[in-house]
């Protein structure tokens, strides 16, 4: 065993123990994943509290602060941008110091049609090097950060910086915050492994990506994802297909494919345009993949056929650059889509799972 | 062709003992040179492997001339945006013993993966293991053993033979709780892959130091040790030099002995070069035999003394080195290629005496190249030149290479000049001999000399190894047991792990009437090198035994009184301090050296100053150590045992005076096991060449004896005068010998030592060592000689007649 893959072994645990992608991890952690082990877990009666849950949850197993942009410079080139800080928990609390059971992991990428840029930091909890503040809101690790000049998330700045980019970035939300499934407890599996989940998806995007040639000045959208849970997945379930997707019509949609052996469980919301939210109901989002490309040795849908029958939605959602793998300690493929069909748009593709010797077979969903 | 190579081959069979003693001689000599390739190889591959796995040898690092680094600063460093990994280190007294703790964080530290993997390997532990509370520890499978006591609920200590023996790696969060340190760090190493444009650390933290390399534990051993295995490798290429003396004679020899044999083939119409492809092809396989034999042997011999040199890498340079041997092809190459260079140049003499036999066919056989006086002058003037070049070199060079040009140079210049020496010291005997039988046997030896020369050459080389080798050791113990002696000032040193706890030591000592000489001291660079300031309070027994090599009589007054400092020899000479210079500390910070003192065992260059010198600029300099004086009446013991009963300090951490002493020479006495192994097989070596070659030239000697028999010497007293020849010649070289090896001492002492570790030493001599070494030469030449002797002894008044029916015809 290299040293690299080794280490990549230790944080693949400490992440995804028993996180949301706990099933690509197989039956070793099985146990771990259907089991709270003395963590929380998400309750349907609970209401969400701000500023509150906008900051950590250490008594829950994984929670992560999500934020994805679609750009476009000043010559009319698209790209994409991803700031993301996950968070883990060895243990249910929150000791100060080295002994702090809590692990962050923060991944920063820059998307362009031709480059993918990426980044990866690590830090432990309990001695100041990573972690969530509510007031004023302040995510970060390292020096890279998410900040807010008070307890709302409404005005964002957010900067990174990696091998061969850079990005400092304001946001300006442009709607209310939306909860997912029943007023922020999504479903996520028949069983009931369900999470905490909402997001900020309209916000207005000015800023700086800075890539070898030079500094560019960059407009558009982004979309903030929070989320946080124990036990979010299914045994049987290997990974997931992410969409979050903006039409030209103001409208929005969020759906997911949790694939599993017994079958893909499917789930969504549909935004209108005046930020108002309606959950699909399992089966109501429909995505199918139509174009594989061979990605870090993996066959990864980079195209696929998405379908919301009740919205009268029949989009092609391509990849802007099929390369967007993040090579990180742990891998998938995340990265900017263009939407044509019945509704034009851009928007956000993640998928995990592929590729590994558990995940369910590729070429039987061709 | 292959007929050629049969007849010549056919010869072996009539002389087996030859054939074994040229096997055994290549084959010492490559046994000899592989296994201390083997060992080297091992030792590097060690480092190598723990360089890569755990080492942060090429990393930079970031320290603090108080001592500790904040936690915070860490922190704050990191939102900066620099990538860095924390290490907190110390000592931790457990389980009867003290250990270096070395704490890490996992998520960033390069050599994680290593425990990752190790805690995986345990089976029952998942990766996380080294994250979850309790946490587990790592340690060398010895250290781990040593610590099997320990409450194996709490201290979950795993085996990592990568890791320096005495060293306990874990997660910081465990250590720091182990060491009650928490919030602290030793060192900050620098990442490689740092983002661009961060504003400097010089800026962002100007108190902390930047080391260009990692100098904790885990930081390249291999740095410090390589004069160790430059030393090795000297003396394996000796071994194999001498080996070839062996080689050289049996060789020529062979061809000696088959001289009727050529002849006949020559006149059987066999090509000269028909000839010599044959001889080259035996040579071929005879070095490939012997070299192969020479690597099973070799191999055997490095398992044998790994152990000892793994102990001592480990207990003087606390270099991770494992107790087990692996094959290398490359080692095998390397073997069998220096077995084949060697025999083709042991052999050269031999193939060009064929040839010269295959042009003069009938010539006499014994007519063997007398020393004129333009070869004695050839010789004189190449030998003189060899170490006059040796002597340029160590000159116009610097550093340890240039050392052991001079040493090659001496060594072979001497040899070569033995035989010109050896010769008139024969042509000076001949002349005051009265006896007729002892002008003969002056006579005659000289006649031998050529063909004696090389293996004498190897007896002088072997002998002078003994005495140089013997004398450096013997004198740098006695150095080393009076200066620890002098060092060691105190009666009971205690090791103390915080600043609290040496307070406490201190007050506890005076309220016990005992003196107490606190270790203050700071860590800072000079010139990028690491360099330690200790604070010293005015003590007498300071001022009376501290080891000073030079320096003004009022040293110690000037060092308390005028802010002097005194600097250890290694210091000394690599930045070129002298008493009376002037030595910058730091910014604005300046001091007149007062005295130069000796070091012994320290890679690295320490300064000491008074305490109040060292606290005006260092206001909390640490303290680990705290040396105690008894008054009169209480025994050290008793201070001991109070210490521990009152303080509550473990036993471990209490150390009296003659036990630091005593596990300081034994530690000593290891590093040099290998050095008394190799010395003695050498000397062996060369007895065994001179055998070979006495039996080399017993078939040239019977045209020489038959004559004086004839005259009426009874064999026995030719066999009597024959034995004498040999001790003669041994008690010559020896006295030869003796002067070369001091001269080799003085340049190991005062040339590769200052090289090496900065330190000269002096010369002290050994008598009784030579008598000793003088009894065993004579005993090896006496035992070549019986061999000899026997056969003259048996051999039948016939056959000494036959040499007169040959010279008839």
């Amino acid at each position: 065993m290299t040293a690299s893959r080794s280490l990549g072994a230790l944080i693949l645990a400490v992440l995804m123990l028993p996180g949301l992608w706990s099933g690509a991890q197989g039956q070793g952690y099985a146990n771990l994943g259907s089991d709270a082990a003395g963590f929380a877990v998400p309750d349907p009666g609970r209401q969400l509290q701000f500023p509150a849950d906008h900051g950590a949850h250490p008594d829950f197993r994984v929670e992560w602060w999500y934020l994805t942009a679609n750009l476009r410079t000043e010559a009319g080139a698209d790209l994409g941008v991803q700031w993301t800080l996950f968070r883990s928990a060895l243990a249910p609390n929150d000791a100060e110091g080295w002994k702090n059971p809590q692990i962050w992991m923060g991944h920063a990428a820059v998307t362009t049609a031709t480059s993918h840029s990426y980044a990866e930091r690590l830090g432990r909890g309990g001695i100041g090097q990573a972690g969530v503040l509510t007031d004023p809101f302040l995510a970060w690790i390292d020096d890279w950060s998410l900040t807010s000049s008070d307890d709302t998330l409404d005005d964002l700045a957010v900067t990174a910086r990696g091998p061969g980019f850079s990005y400092d970035l304001a946001l300006q939300q442009q709607g209310p915050l939306i909860f997912h499934g029943d007023d922020g407890y999504s479903v996520k599996s028949e069983d009931g492994q369900a999470s905490y989940y909402y997001s900020q998806p309209s916000y207005r995007v000015t800023g700086t990506v800075t890539l070898p040639r030079g500094p560019l000045a960059v407009t558009g959208e982004a979309w903030l994802d929070r989320e946080w849970s124990s036990q979010p997945l299914a045994p049987d379930q290997s990974g997931w297909d992410w969409f979050s997707l903006r039409f030209d019509s103001g409208e929005k949609a969020m759906g997911f494919v949790l694939r599993g052996d017994r079958g893909d469980f499917t789930s969504g919301s549909w935004i209108a345009a005046d930020g108002t939210l309606s959950p699909l109901a399992p089966g109501e989002f429909i995505a199918t993949p139509r174009v594989w490309s061979e990605v870090a040795g993996r066959d990864i849908p980079t195209g696929w056929q998405v379908e919301i029958p009740a919205r009268g939605v029949s989009v092609n959602v391509a990849a802007l650059n099929p390369e967007a793998w993040m090579g990180t300690s742990f891998s998938y493929w995340e990265g900017p889509v263009t939407v044509i069909g019945s509704h034009q748009g851009t928007g956000y593709l993640e998928m995990t799972g592929y590729g590994d010797e558990r995940s369910s077979n590729p070429s039987d969903r061709k | 062709m292959i007929h050629v190579l049969g007849t010549m081959f056919r010869h072996w069979r009539r002389a087996p003992l030859q054939l074994v003693l040229l096997i055994a001689g290549l084959a010492l000599a490559t046994a000899l040179w592989s296994a201390v390739q083997a060992i080297n190889a091992e030792a590097r591959a060690s480092y190598g492997r723990a360089v890569e796995r755990l080492g942060t040898g090429g990393m930079a690092a970031l320290t603090s001339p108080e001592g500790a680094i904040a936690l915070q600063t860490y922190v704050r460093l990191r939102r900066v945006g620099w990538q860095l990994s924390p290490v907190l280190e110390g000592t931790w007294a457990q389980g009867g013993r003290s250990v270096t703790l070395l704490g890490v964080d996992v998520l960033s530290y390069p050599g994680a993966p290593a425990m990752v993997t190790a805690a995986e390997a345990d089976g029952s532990l998942g990766p996380l293991g080294v994250l979850t509370t309790p946490g587990v520890m790592f340690a060398h499978p010895e250290t781990q053993a040593a610590l099997a006591g320990l409450d194996q609920e709490a201290f979950r200590i795993l085996p990592l033979p990568d890791l320096p023996p005495n060293l306990v790696l874990s997660d910081i969060s465990v250590v720091e709780g182990l060491l009650n340190r928490p919030g602290q760090l030793s060192r900050i190493l620098i990442l490689p892959d740092q983002p661009e444009g961060l504003p400097a650390l010089s800026v962002l933290a100007p108190r902390l130091q930047r080391s260009s390399t990692d100098d904790g534990p885990l930081g390249d051993p291999g740095r410090l040790t390589r004069s160790f295995h430059l030393n090795l490798t000297a003396f394996g290429f000796l071994s194999f030099g001498v080996g070839l003396f062996i080689v050289q004679g049996s060789i020529t020899l062979g061809i000696e002995q088959r001289r009727g044999t050529i002849r006949t083939l020559r006149c059987l119409g066999v090509a000269m070069s028909g000839l010599m492809a044959a001889l080259l092809l035996e040579l071929i396989v005879l070095a490939l035999v012997a070299g192969g034999l020479g690597l099973v042997v070799g191999y055997s011999l490095a398992g044998l003394l790994l152990p000892d040199v793994s102990a001592t890498l480990r207990g003087l340079y606390g270099a991770p080195v494992d107790g087990t041997l692996s094959l290398r092809l490359s080692w095998v190459v390397s073997g069998l290629g220096m077995a084949l260079a060697g025999t083709l140049l042991a052999g050269l003499q031999a193939l060009l005496s064929l040839r010269r036999m295959g042009r003069h066919l009938s010539q006499a056989s014994y007519a063997t190249a007398r020393l004129n006086r333009t070869h004695i002058w050839i010789w004189c003037l190449s030998g003189a030149g060899l170490i006059s070049l040796g002597a340029v070199v160590l000159q116009v060079g610097s550093g340890l290479l240039a050392g052991f040009v001079f040493l090659g140079g001496l060594m072979l210049g001497s040899a070569v000049l033995l035989l010109p020496v050896l010769t008139l010291l024969l042509q000076g005997m001949r002349r005051m001999a009265r006896s007729p039988a002892f002008q003969w046997l002056t006579a005659d030896s000289q006649l031998q000399l050529p063909g004696l020369s090389l293996s004498l050459m190897a007896l002088l080389l072997a002998v002078a190894t003994n005495v140089g080798v013997g004398t450096m050791v013997s004198s740098f113990r006695m150095t080393f047991v009076d200066w620890i002696d002098q060092r060691l000032v105190a009666d009971v040193f205690v090791e103390v792990e915080t600043d609290a706890q040496a307070q406490a030591v201190m007050r506890w000592a005076k309220a016990n009437d005992a003196r107490s000489l606190p270790q203050s001291y700071s860590d800072t660079r000079l010139n990028s090198a690491p360099l330690r300031i200790y604070g010293v309070v005015d003590d007498p027994l300071s001022r009376r035994d501290w080891p000073l090599v030079r320096g003004a009589p009022d040293a110690w007054d000037q060092l308390h009184s005028a802010g002097a400092v005194f600097v250890n020899e290694q210091l000394a000479h690599r930045d070129g301090l002298q008493p009376g210079d002037r030595m910058t500390l730091g910014p604005d910070w300046s001091a007149p050296i007062a005295a130069v003192y000796s070091d012994y065992g320290n890679p690295d260059g320490q300064i000491i100053m008074s305490l109040p010198a060292l606290r005006a600029h260092v206001p909390a300099p640490i303290v680990r150590r705290i040396g105690l004086v008894p008054t009169e009446a209480t025994h050290p013991g008793d201070l001991g045992q109070g210490l521990a009963r009152d303080l509550g300090i473990s036993a471990t951490a209490i150390r009296d005076k003659d036990m630091i002493k005593s596990l300081s020479i034994a530690v000593f006495d290891r590093t040099f096991v290998v050095t008394g192994a190799l010395n003695i097989l050498t000397l062996a070596v060369a007895g065994f060449a001179m055998l070979t070659s006495f039996l080399s030239q017993w078939s040239r000697r019977l045209p020489q004896l038959a004559p004086v028999w004839a005259m009426g010497v009874s064999r026995a007293r030719l066999a009597g005068l024959e034995l004498l020849r040999s001790l003669g010649f041994a008690v010559l070289t020896f006295a030869c010998a003796l002067p070369l090896g001091l001269g080799l001492a003085w340049a190991l002492l005062n040339v590769i030592n200052l090289e090496a570790f900065g330190w000269r030493l002096p010369m002290y001599l050994f008598p009784a060592e030579w008598v000793r070494l003088f009894l065993l030469t004579c005993l090896a030449a006496g035992l070549a000689a019986v061999v000899p002797v026997l056969r003259l002894l048996r051999l039948s008044p016939a056959r000494l007649l036959e040499v007169f029916s040959n010279d008839r015809l």
